[in-house]
């Protein structure tokens, strides 16, 4: 019987990428209503010394795969380690990070073990209710007490849906990053290693990298911001010294809608500040909406974010039904306002 | 060279909205189109075709309306169009609808397969490396540049979100397009004529059915299946204030924040 819900851990530069620890923070949270272990899958070369890492976040075994073809991401290396591992563990569920890599080895592994696999999830479960239960066992599962409910959104945002995958193991899905949560890192938590070996042939190695290049400025990453103040079409082209300050006094980050990031004349947004659907999903402690909107697309990307305080001139903006407080009146008055503001309260916080 | 690109018809989820009274989904009037990535596809395979020669070659798979995506599709230059359709495929997650393509692409053949990255209505992104798989060829995905094309090779940049790779890879293989591959070209009127006299080939259950795992096409073979759609559940709104001073508006937020502990 297949059993063990895995999550394939992305690693960069020989670092293991946030997406997994979120992942096996997901898993740890399954394991709760399945009481499978949670599986860490870690490939790359000379990347030992991530492990305990993943035993601190909640893993209780890895499997290492180490191999100087798995330095680098490339499609059949990954794709040949993950199908070995699938077919001498036989996971229940695995789980990838919905990244440019997780979205190219995942269905290509998919389609090689012949299972289902769900894009983009935001959301997963375990089937409870009788209702889903009658589901699973109706679409053919005979196991549905462990039946893996994956959500996700289609039509740009515009409806959710959920899937089973109620015939073929492992249940597969990539995760966006940002939306799951990782766990309080455990310090010393330990598990089990299991270290395989793949059997490469030259043939694997299918393609040539003939170069790889490192984006060149090491750019802030939205997605680990605990703040974020976020500028829109109210904020303009010449916004971006008034978000900055704010950002500055509350240790944050700037970030952007689509609107400016599309805008050419628009200098400062740059694509990987764009928070949405085609952006990126974000989910600091406070998200600062200053003349946005909130189109759906924008919503889909920060509607987790724990504390959504959003300025807009126009009352019926749909940014409002997502925040806790909304302020009616102009950014451009009230944000340079509340720098001032914070600068004050932070200034009298170093005096006490 | 033979270049075969994937296209989807696709409803333009931008002017897709959502019915306030139902909470569903009005599709009456959304226009479709040919999904974007796949039309960067497109384009790529033109401008290939223009560096090395050979044919350009689109394929779909849809109902049978799906052939107004194919005309554009002709009319922007493509050479020839085959719309795979067929009730049996009806329903098919993106196991099944790969396992078709690529059945329907070993009979019309190929060096070179483009397909966009992802579809806007279904945002996947699975279905190109799924038929890469299923045709046993390589793949690279996520491409945004091609420096350089041979009889035998490619050289690709392939993008990732701290970088990128420049890969060589032999052909026959298949790559996925995103939008900075190539900006695509406009019809013309005389492709629009061409696109008019062509005709659209139709492939069928029949021309395939030897060569699908015919346990795995369709809604009953895709081994995903959908449990449930639904619109998102909205936060719900808060307080919104209006007509309040900047000051007043400032100490509202300030106090907000002490509240959260974000100060």
């Amino acid at each position: 019987m297949s059993k063990g819900i895995y999550v394939v851990v992305e690693q960069r530069n020989g670092k293991v990428q946030n997406v997994g620890l979120e992942l096996i923070g997901e898993a740890t949270r399954l394991k709760a209503d399945l009481n499978e272990d949670v599986v860490a899958v870690l490939l790359g070369s000379d990347i030992k010394g991530e492990v305990n890492k993943l035993y601190e976040f909640g893993a209780d075994k890895v499997v290492l795969i180490d191999h100087p073809y798995l330095k680098e991401y490339v499609t059949e290396p990954y794709t040949k380690a993950l199908t070995q591992v699938c077919k001498e563990y036989e996971p229940h569920i695995m789980l990838f990070g919905a990244s440019s890599i997780g979205r190219d080895v995942a269905p290509r592994l998919a389609s090689r073990i012949k299972t289902g696999l769900t894009a983009d999830c935001t959301g997963l479960r375990i089937a409870k209710t009788d209702e889903e239960l009658a589901k699973e066992e109706a679409l053919g599962n005979t196991d549905p007490k462990r039946g893996l409910l994956m959500t996700r959104p289609a039509f740009g945002g515009n409806i959710m849906a959920t899937l089973m995958c109620p015939r073929t193991t492992p249940q597969m899905a990539t995760v966006r990053p940002g939306v799951m949560k990782k766990i309080d890192r455990i310090p010393g938590r330990t598990g089990e290693l299991i270290e395989m070996t793949v059997d490469y042939t030259e043939a694997d190695m299918n393609i040539e990298i003939l170069e790889v290049v490192k984006a060149d400025k090491k750019s802030v990453d939205i997605t680990e911001a605990k703040v974020l103040v976020s500028g829109g079409r109210g904020v303009g082209r010449n916004g971006y010294d008034m978000l900055r300050a704010c950002a500055d006094e509350l240790g944050g980050e700037v970030a952007s809608s689509r609107a400016n990031v599309d805008d050419a004349l628009c200098e400062w947004a740059k694509p990987e500040m764009q928070v949405g659907q085609t952006g990126k999903t974000v989910r600091p402690d406070l998200y600062l909406a200053c003349g946005i909107s909130g189109a759906i697309q924008h919503v889909a990307g920060m509607e987790n974010s724990d504390l959504v305080i959003s300025i807009n001139k126009n009352d019926t903006a749909p940014i409002f039904q997502v925040s806790d407080l909304g302020i009616v009146g102009d950014v451009k008055v009230i944000l340079p306002k509340l720098t001032e503001a914070l600068k004050k309260y932070n200034a009298e916080k170093v005096v006490k | 060279m033979k270049i075969v690109v994937c296209i989807k018809q696709v409803p333009d989820t931008v002017e897709v909205k959502i019915d306030p009274k139902t909470g569903t989904l009005i599709r009456d009037g959304v226009p479709s189109i040919i999904n974007p990535d796949d039309k960067t596809g497109i384009e790529a395979a033109l401008e290939l075709k223009e560096r090395v020669g050979g044919t350009v070659t689109v394929i779909s798979m849809g109902p049978p309306q799906a052939d107004v995506a194919l005309r554009e599709a002709l009319a922007m230059g493509c050479d020839e169009a085959y719309l795979v359709s067929g009730r049996e495929f009806g329903g098919s997650d993106t196991y099944a609808t790969s396992g078709i393509l690529a059945a329907a692409l070993r009979k019309i053949g190929y060096d070179i397969i483009v397909t966009g990255r992802q579809a806007i209505d279904g945002d996947t992104a699975q279905v190109g490396p799924q038929i890469g798989e299923k045709l046993g060829i390589p793949q690279v995905s996520y491409v945004q540049e091609i420096k350089e094309a041979a009889e035998d090779h490619l050289v690709v940049n392939r993008y990732f979100e701290d970088g990128y790779h420049i890969i060589k890879i032999k052909t026959p293989c298949l790559l996925t397009a995103i939008a900075e591959l190539a900006k695509p070209r406009y019809m013309t009127v005389s492709g629009i004529v061409d696109a008019y006299e062509k005709e659209i080939k139709i492939i069928g259950f029949e021309d395939l059915k030897d060569d699908l795992e015919l346990d795995m096409i369709g809604l009953k073979g895709s081994p995903t299946n959908v449990y449930k759609s639904f619109t998102k559940e909205v936060k719900g709104a808060g307080t919104i204030l209006k007509d309040v001073s900047a000051d007043q508006a400032v100490a509202a937020i300030m106090e907000k924040l002490e509240a959260k502990h974000i100060i």
